[in-house]
């Protein structure tokens, strides 16, 4: 950020605007073009999951709209712009539009922690993983809203669905997560990160020594996105389309593209966590190595970038994967599944770590 | 707890069509199911009063368009037994082969429908890869993929022909069916939400008219391809599994479709050593039926499948009847979804195969 920061009011000096204007307007101006470019990649997720869901099921994917159908995501969203927006008879309108903006505002925030770089995270704060957790679980209050809102029961019955969901896997997520924090001694992202390096490349990641909490946060992290299999509160062929069932037009492409970007948030997340963040899995950087030495130290920014949405992306494949494999899960086993294993063996995880921590002489930072 | 009515269906993803359910709920409890069919009406009973023979044949291959074929071959069958018609070997086998491939075309595309209801995608596109071979082969020989219009009085439309292409569906099916299995069967989450979730027994199947898969899956031995003349001289095995639950419907249906390659091979093996195509057409023109009543039953992939006329001698029937399966197994709904949890409704009513142009008819 820091960096960012330096080149932006750099810029402006060159073409003598004082420093006031950039300090006022850097969240502004070179934040919401990364921004965009970000949502771009979300964008493109979405396609990358249709091409994937394609292949896995013997068809093409989508391939007509541009070069093999890259701009199909941009035809969808065009599409979803021009149709018109239906409130349902009887919904209460307020709470029914209050519920796109209340999912979509945290997406951003969680887009908005992650460190992308050693230098670039948009918010930097101390305690940046417990934010996450905090705006993580914030979705679940939009699909609230939005299945009591619609006036509907199939979106009641989703949105019922979906608290009992969200508050069973949170609680083994929130165990491994402290698990990880105190492999780390931190709360910080970015540290996280570098306490990752100390192996030299993928030994040192987080992901080995804490399998056990890498597999709990994988589960958990599909379930809290209700993606398959544990896609109950939006289950096709049980209630429709759950909490978005009365959704329609732009509204519903803010649904979905909230859910892209928590996906690609959580599994971002899951990368800084267990995977070495935007560490290279071979404990150096590869820039120095290709590029001149004048523009490799700006070249190994954008090289971490390249490892964390590479890691980010095997992550997601993998979710996609399941979703082309299993079938949903029944309500009960779900919760019990999460009550019953996922909480105990998470519990015990931390209480590894620590002792792991501990012996390593870690000690207490 | 209060009780909430949840109105699923007419139009649901997963009611296979237009089927309506009206279900009271406690929490996600079903307390009471109550069917509500005739959304897809189209008056086929009443129509053939109306018509002559030859114009309802067309008609009666959308009573069940997933299994057109059974519904022709019935028609078919009532008027040449009440002719007197009698088939040569040849027609005989070309009828049980493609009853039986359709059989496995309509088997298949359950068990993608199935899954799809429990929420995996993928087995839907797989078992409809297999199912377009089929299609693509009924298309090659009658003109059409799924309306094949192709038994006629007496025979069929006309002769056969590319059965190496036959040959290639039942090489390439039982791997396919092998993968499905590794795929699904053994499953842990399909498992536990098909095992031991809608169980039938066999009083209830009983009382309820089940017949097909679904009774043979509750362990009664009943398959009305035993008795029937078109398969004489074919020597198989009725499936037959104890278990009575959504698993166990899966399983026998995966079964069945082995079963059924079986009969295809022994059908290929009659068409190769008969070549010639002898059969005596019936003049459709002026067909009329002695009058009397006429039943003829068939083994439908959804059960008995039975048709009823009343002759008085005119140019149509006087009256005539359809007996379906699915039709049985929409009123079963009512108490085998009883207790069960919403979650499990779905799978249970889809394992159960019910298909609603063949309830309303």
């Amino acid at each position: 950020m820091n960096y960012l920061y330096f080149l932006y009011i750099e810029f402006l000096a060159k073409h003598n605007i004082p420093q006031l204007f950039g300090d006022l307007t850097f969240y502004v101006i070179p934040c919401c073009i990364i921004f965009c470019a970000l949502l771009v990649v979300v964008l493109a997720l979405v396609l990358f999951e249709r091409k994937l869901l394609g292949w896995f099921t013997q068809r093409k994917g989508p391939n007509r709209v541009g070069l093999w159908g890259i701009l199909q995501t941009l035809a969808d969203a065009f599409k979803l712009l021009c149709k018109e927006n239906i409130t349902p008879k009887g919904a209460d309108r307020f709470l029914f539009n209050l519920a796109p903006v209340v999912i979509f505002v945290p997406a951003m925030i969680a887009l908005g922690l992650i460190p992308y770089s050693s230098e670039f995270t948009f918010m930097n704060f101390q305690t940046n993983l417990l934010i996450f957790i905090v705006i993580g679980a914030m979705p679940v209050l939009s699909i609230l809203l939005a299945g009591w809102a619609s006036n509907n029961k199939y979106s009641l019955f989703g949105a019922m669905r979906s608290v009992a969901q969200i508050l069973a896997y949170e609680l083994p997520m929130a165990f491994v997560i402290l698990s990880v924090a105190a492999l780390g001694s931190s709360l910080n992202l970015t540290q996280i990160i570098y306490a990752q390096s100390s192996g030299g490349g993928i030994l040192g990641w987080f992901g080995i020594p804490c399998v056990i909490g890498f597999v709990i946060m994988f589960i958990c992290t599909i379930a809290e996105l209700n993606r398959c299999p544990f896609d109950l509160p939006e289950a096709e062929s049980e209630l429709i389309c759950g909490y978005n069932t009365e959704y329609s037009g732009m509204r519903f492409a803010i649904f979905y593209l909230s859910e892209y970007a928590m996906l690609f948030a959580n599994s971002m997340l899951l990368a800084v966590l267990f995977l070495g963040g935007f560490l290279s899995p071979f404990g150096k950087y590869l820039s120095p190595m290709i590029f001149p030495p004048e523009i490799s130290s700006v070249m190994v920014y954008f090289e971490q970038a390249f490892w964390l949405f590479a890691k980010t992306f095997l992550i997601i494949f993998v979710v996609i994967w399941i979703r082309a494999t299993f079938p949903r899960m029944a309500q009960f086993d779900l919760l019990k599944f999460s009550w019953a294993v996922l909480l105990p063996v998470s519990i015990l995880n931390l209480f590894l770590m620590v002792v792991l921590k501990y012996l390593t002489g870690g000690g207490y930072v | 707890m209060s009780k909430l009515k949840l109105n699923l269906g007419p139009q649901h993803p997963s009611t296979h069509g237009v089927l309506r359910l009206i279900l009271e709920l406690e929490g996600e409890k079903i307390i009471s199911c109550e069917p509500d069919i005739g959304y897809l009406h189209r008056g086929m009973e009443k129509m053939a009063e109306k018509l002559s023979y030859i114009q309802y044949l067309p008609l009666v291959d959308r009573i069940d368009y997933l299994a057109g074929f059974f519904y022709s071959e019935l028609l078919c069958r009532t008027v040449e037994k009440a002719l007197g018609v009698e088939l040569s070997k040849r027609v005989k086998a070309i009828r049980v082969m493609l009853l039986e491939l359709n059989r496995i075309a309509s088997h298949l595309l359950w068990i993608g429908a199935f899954l799809m209801d429990l929420g995996a995608v993928s087995p839907f596109f797989y078992a409809f890869r297999e199912r377009e071979l089929i299609l693509k082969y009924f298309e090659k020989i009658t003109g059409q993929r799924m309306m094949n219009n192709y038994f006629v009085f007496g025979g069929v439309r006309r002769d056969i022909f590319s059965l190496e292409d036959v040959e290639n569906i039942i090489n390439i099916l039982p791997d396919k069916v092998k993968d499905y299995e590794a795929l699904i069967t053994e499953n842990p989450i399909f498992v536990r939400r098909t095992k031991g979730k809608g169980v039938l027994d066999k009083e209830t199947a009983f009382n309820f008219g089940i017949t097909g898969v679904n009774l043979r899956a509750s362990g009664v031995n009943l398959d009305f391809r035993v008795k029937d003349y078109l398969y004489e001289g074919i020597d198989f095995n009725p499936v037959v599994i104890d278990g009575a639950d959504s698993w166990s419907r899966y399983k026998a249906r995966v079964l069945e479709i082995k079963e059924s390659i079986n009969i295809i091979k022994q059908a290929l093996k009659v068409l190769e050593s008969e070549k010639e195509l002898e059969q005596k057409l019936v003049n459709p023109l002026n067909l009329t039926l002695p009058e009397g009543e006429y039943i003829q039953e068939i083994e439908a992939p959804r059960g008995l499948a039975s048709i009823y006329i009343k002759s008085t001698g005119e140019k149509s029937p006087y009256r005539l009847k359809w007996r379906t399966g699915s039709y049985y197994s929409v009123n079963l709904l009512r108490k085998i979804l009883k207790g069960a949890y919403l979650n499990d409704a779905i799978a249970i009513s889809g394992s159960l195969d019910i298909i609603l142009p063949e309830v309303d008819k």
